[in-house]
Order: C-alpha cells, then sequence, then structure tokens
C-alpha cells in the first residue's frame, strides 16, 4: 500500500468534477457537442438575445434539454454523490470498520418501508406518477428512515453512553424487519404497485426537477459545512471511544451529531432517489487506500468522489438502453461491486 | 497539587469492584499498582481517569473534583495508555502519534517536531513512516507509548501533569522494558506524575516510588517497595511463596520466588 499526497489527489478530483459535469451535459439520447454547450451557457448569460445566427428553434431545443432536462438531473446526482460518499465516511470512521455503510444503521431499510407503504397505501393515485404522488412516496421514505436510525440509536443507547457494537446488531435486526415488512407489502401489493416498490428500490434519478435539487443542494451543503468540523474528532474515535475521550473529546456529543447528520442525509437520498447503493461504502473505501484515513482529507475527497462517481454511472443509466433508461442503482452497484472485489483482492495480497 | 482517590467505592450491578480505596500520586513521583488478575486494578485506573465514576467518593485532578474539569483541559493534564488499543485503520506511526496532540492549538509545524521526538524516546523513529496495522505488537504499543508521550510533551499552566499507563511494558523486549521505565523515570524528574499498573514486582521494585498492592478492590499495602514487599504480604495477597532478596546493584528489593 503506497499512499498518495492527498492534496493533490483533492486538487485533481476538483479539476475532473466539472469535466464530467461537461460531458454528462453532452451525454444522452441526443449528444450535444461541447460547443453547443458553450454557447447554451454562455447564451444563458447574455439574457437570452437570440440575436446569434443559428437557427433558433434549435438552439432553444438545446436549451431545453440541456437546463430544463439534463442540468437538474447532473446536480441531483452530484448532490446525492456527496451526500451518500460524506456520510459512509463518517460512518466506517464511527463504527470503527472500514466496510461499514449507512445502510447498516437501517436507515435504507425503514426509508425503503416508508415508500413501500405510502406507494401501496395511497394505490391509485400515484401511478400517474403525479409530482404530488412522488412527494408523498419521498415523505414516506424520509420518515422511515428517522424513525428506524432513532429506533437503532435508542436500541443502542444505555446510560454507559452509546455502544457502536449494539448499534450495528440493532441495525442488522430493524434491517431486517424492514425486509420482512417490504415483502408483505409487496405480496398485497397489485402489479403497478410492485413495479413502483421494485423501481424504489432500484434507485432512479429520473425523478429530478429544480426543487427537489435545491431540497437536496441544501442537505449536502449542510453535510459539507458541518462533518468535517468533526474530522480530528472522527480521527480520535478511530483509536476507540475511551482514547477519545482521553483526548477531550466529547464522545457523546458528537456520536449523537454525527448519526443525526447521517440518517438526514440517508434519510434524504433515499426519498428522493431510492436506493443507490454502493456509493456509500466504496468511495469512501477507494479513498482511503489512495490517500489513507485522515478524516481532514477522506472527508473532502469522498465527497468529490462520490459526486464524480454518480454523476458518471447515471450518464451511463441514460445511455447504454437508450432510448430507454436503466435506474441508476443498478449501475452503481455494477460499477461499485466489482471495484469493491478488485480492491479486496488488491490488500489480501498486499497484507 | 496531584491527582488523588478520596476513599472511592464502586458498586456495578451487584460487585463490588472497589471499596473505599484512597490513593494519591504526587507530581514528580512513580507509583506501581501490582496485584492479582481480576483485583480491580483496572477499575481502579478507569475511576482515577473519569473513565468511570464512583459509586462513592472523589477523585480530584489538581485540587479540583476530576469531572468538573472540562475534557479538553483534562487531557492536557491527563495522558493515559489503555492496555489493547485496537486500531484498523492504515495510519503511519507519525500519524497515530499525532493524534496525542489533538487537544492542543500548537500549531503544525510544531507537532510536527513533537510528533518525532516523541517516537525518537520510544525508539520508534524508524517506524515513523510505516503502517500501523502492518507492525508487530510490541511496535504498536510503542508507537501508543509514543502518543501518550506527545499529549503531555510540554507542561502546561493548568496544573501538573499525570500519566496513567496499564501494563505499559505487557508487549515489550526485554530492552524495550528498560527504556520504558527509563522513560518513566525521566518524566518523573521533570515534574509528571505516572501511575502504572504492572505485573512484573521485580520492575515495580525498580522504579517506583510508591507501590501500591492492590487486592480484591481494596488496598492491601502501600508505602516505598522496601516497606511494603515483604514475604508475608506475598504470600498473603498472591498465594505464592518467595524470599525477598537485595537486587545487588540498585540495592532495591527483588522478589524470588
Amino acid at each position: 500500500m503506497r499512499r498518495l499526497s492527498a492534496p493533490l489527489v483533492i486538487s485533481l478530483l476538483v479539476l475532473l468534477l466539472p469535466l464530467v459535469v461537461m460531458f454528462a451535459l453532452g451525454t444522452g439520447t441526443v449528444n450535444i457537442s461541447i460547443v453547443d454547450i458553450w454557447q447554451a451557457i454562455i447564451g444563458l448569460f447574455s439574457s437570452g438575445s437570440s440575436s446569434s445566427s443559428s437557427n433558433f428553434s434549435s438552439s432553444s431545443q438545446i436549451h431545453t434539454i440541456l437546463f430544463d432536462i439534463r442540468l437538474p438531473r447532473i446536480l441531483l446526482a452530484l448532490c446525492l454523490g456527496v451526500i451518500l460518499a460524506i456520510s459512509g465516511a463518517v460512518m466506517q470512521g464511527l463504527f470503527r470498520n472500514p466496510l461499514a455503510d449507512p445502510s447498516l444503521i437501517g436507515v435504507s431499510g425503514g426509508a425503503s418501508v416508508g415508500a413501500s407503504i405510502v406507494i401501496v397505501m395511497a394505490g391509485g393515485w400515484i401511478q400517474s406518477g403525479s409530482a404530488l404522488g412522488l412527494s408523498a412516496v419521498a415523505a414516506g421514505a424520509f420518515a422511515g428512515g428517522f424513525i428506524a436510525t432513532i429506533l437503532v440509536y435508542r436500541l443502542a443507547t444505555s446510560e454507559i453512553g452509546t455502544s457502536v457494537t449494539t448499534m450495528l446488531l440493532a441495525g442488522i435486526a430493524i434491517g431486517a424487519i424492514a425486509g420482512a415488512l417490504n415483502s408483505l407489502l409487496s405480496y398485497f401489493a397489485d402489479n403497478d404497485m410492485l413495479r413502483q416498490i421494485s423501481l424504489w428500490q432500484m434507485g432512479n434519478l429520473s425523478t429530478a426537477n429544480w426543487s427537489r435539487v435545491a431540497m437536496v443542494a441544501v442537505v449536502a451543503a449542510l453535510l459539507v459545512g458541518l462533518f468535517p468540523r468533526d474530522s480530528r474528532a472522527l480521527n480520535a474515535l478511530l483509536l476507540g471511544e475511551s482514547e477519545a475521550r482521553h483526548l477531550g473529546i466529547d464522545v457523546q456529543r458528537v456520536k449523537r451529531r454525527l448519526i443525526v447528520l447521517t440518517a438526514l442525509g440517508i434519510g434524504t437520498s433515499v426519498a428522493m432517489a431510492g436506493m443507490i447503493g454502493f456509493v456509500g461504502l466504496v468511495v469512501p473505501h477507494a479513498i482511503r487506500l489512495l490517500i489513507g484515513p485522515d478524516h481532514r482529507w477522506l472527508l473532502p475527497g469522498s465527497a468529490l468522489a462520490g459526486a464524480i462517481l454518480l454523476i458518471i454511472a447515471d450518464s451511463l443509466a441514460r445511455v447504454v438502453v437508450a432510448p430507454t433508461e436503466l435506474p441508476t442503482g443498478i449501475l452503481t452497484a455494477l460499477l461499485g461491486a466489482p471495484f469493491f472485489v478488485a480492491l479486496l483482492i488488491q490488500r489480501r495480497r498486499e497484507i | 497539587m496531584a491527582l488523588m482517590a478520596e476513599n472511592i467505592s464502586l458498586h456495578i450491578s451487584g460487585f463490588n469492584l472497589l471499596r473505599d480505596v484512597s490513593m494519591r500520586v504526587e507530581p514528580g513521583t512513580v507509583t506501581a499498582i501490582v496485584g492479582p488478575n481480576g483485583a480491580g486494578k483496572s477499575s481502579l485506573l478507569k475511576v482515577l481517569t473519569g473513565e468511570m465514576i464512583a459509586t462513592t467518593g472523589q477523585v480530584s485532578l489538581n485540587h479540583q473534583p476530576l469531572h468538573t474539569w472540562a475534557l479538553e483541559q483534562k487531557a492536557k493534564m491527563l495522558a493515559v495508555l489503555p492496555q489493547h488499543t485496537v486500531l484498523n485503520f492504515p495510519f503511519t506511526a507519525d500519524e497515530v502519534v499525532a493524534l496525542g496532540r489533538i487537544p492542543h492549538q500548537t500549531g503544525i509545524l510544531k507537532d510536527e517536531l513533537i510528533v518525532a521526538d516523541a517516537l525518537k524516546a520510544v525508539d520508534a523513529n524508524y517506524l515513523q513512516k510505516r503502517f500501523y496495522t502492518q507492525m508487530s505488537g510490541g511496535e504498536k504499543q510503542r508507537v501508543q507509548l509514543a502518543r501518550v508521550l506527545a499529549q503531555i510533551w510540554e507542561p502546561t499552566q493548568l496544573g501538573d501533569q499525570f500519566l496513567v499507563l496499564d501494563e505499559p511494558t505487557s508487549a515489550f523486549d526485554l530492552s524495550h522494558q528498560k527504556l520504558t521505565l527509563e522513560i518513566v523515570r525521566g518524566l518523573a524528574e521533570q515534574g509528571t506524575g505516572v501511575v502504572m499498573v504492572l505485573h512484573d514486582l521485580n520492575l515495580a521494585a525498580r522504579c517506583a516510588d510508591n507501590l501500591v498492592v492492590f487486592d480484591s478492590g481494596t488496598i492491601s499495602a502501600q508505602g516505598s517497595p522496601e516497606e511494603v514487599l515483604t514475604e508475608a504480604l506475598i504470600s498473603q495477597v498472591f498465594g505464592v511463596k518467595s524470599i525477598i532478596a537485595k537486587h545487588p546493584v540498585t540495592q532495591k528489593p527483588l522478589v524470588i520466588t
């Protein structure tokens, strides 16, 4: 295992992100060249003065595709990638386990039950794919995720403090209950609901619009703003909780803060896009292998890499079976899992 | 000023782990705690460092109840080396030692110097850029020792400093056992108060100013090694017959079993 310089890797990721956004803007069922993208962007700032010689109707079509369809979706992928990867990095530090995943503490399971309940209960009026119906599903997912997290946290907290091991086990138990509830709901659901439930569980970014982007961006900004303040505390926590306390860290308060923020992040992401696996697990793990476990670098590195990975995965999801789309969650799993296996094999060889 | 336990008792789920224990660690001295397995030595250290709160009695650090110190201030005065530290993340040795600087705001450049000095002090400067996860048990323990040394590397205006070590030499070979005792004596000469649990009575006799013999949750004897280590006490506490001789060089008591 040889490490790369953390500032170097992060600068590269910072440079890569806009390039990936540009690439994603141009990719889709209609390919748009870089030149056209540039013209459209410049057109935005020259306040719509369409005096250019180019064909007006085609440039307004490009404008619609770029800024009403693709850009919100890309920004949604960017923000969700940030949320999933940075939450994953925090969870792995908090649980002192480099293979921990946000779904471990029950958030994802609870959220998917919440979504399924809304889909099955609401029955008819969601089928139309109306904005109201989708928002109801999102609210259900968020509520489910939050309830699951609170349950797991309560189960693991005694007067001595919150036991991370108990929390992992409680997360597994809650996850099992959530799985059973999901199966039960699927069993009673009709064909149409069943399709919606399974689409939800595959993870999908196709519901992107500007108001969703705004919501997710606020949560992403909150996590990116607050998590790094606890970087040193997370570093100390890797030694163990009592060691961290002896280094002057208020472990209980830090844990509570991190768990609430993670639940908020994961709950929001499941609410907006369903279950998108592997980003929260693979990204922080890979970044740690590259630049080491220091959270002061790991958190920003994971956030950037998570955004890049999810944008690429979603762009591929839009084009691989064009003119239809694949659910993004399938793509992240297909890209993420082999990468993870490769990491495991490489690590096994080197240790 | 001192690290002091006054009449502390600890009851947990029906067990009396500590019964009416009083001890005082003066700055500039070394206190060794010895006793059979399960006597409550680790519980005593936990109460002494604030990790557990005594059911009755009080622990004070520099004339102030331990739990009333702000955590960060406490960390500047009291460093604790646990018996085992599990660290599964590939930090390099200097990153681990740098964790000891978390309570301080002394800046990266100064911290780097302190980290390098602390690693040198435990004969581990060759480990600096090596991964913790790939080290031997003794190397890991030396790096952890360097970490707690870095935590109290410089005196603070808050008060006297104390170092608590739980079996610091358990993974060490002879030369590093000796090195650890030299480090501990050196710290005491600079005014730090050291408390450590040791299993080897002869090591304890050699370096402690104050020897505390602990048995079934209470102190059986405390004082200078010469006063405390008697054949009667060793057979009473450890159930082992022994002869107490004098170390030919240091003149300290030598327990032969």
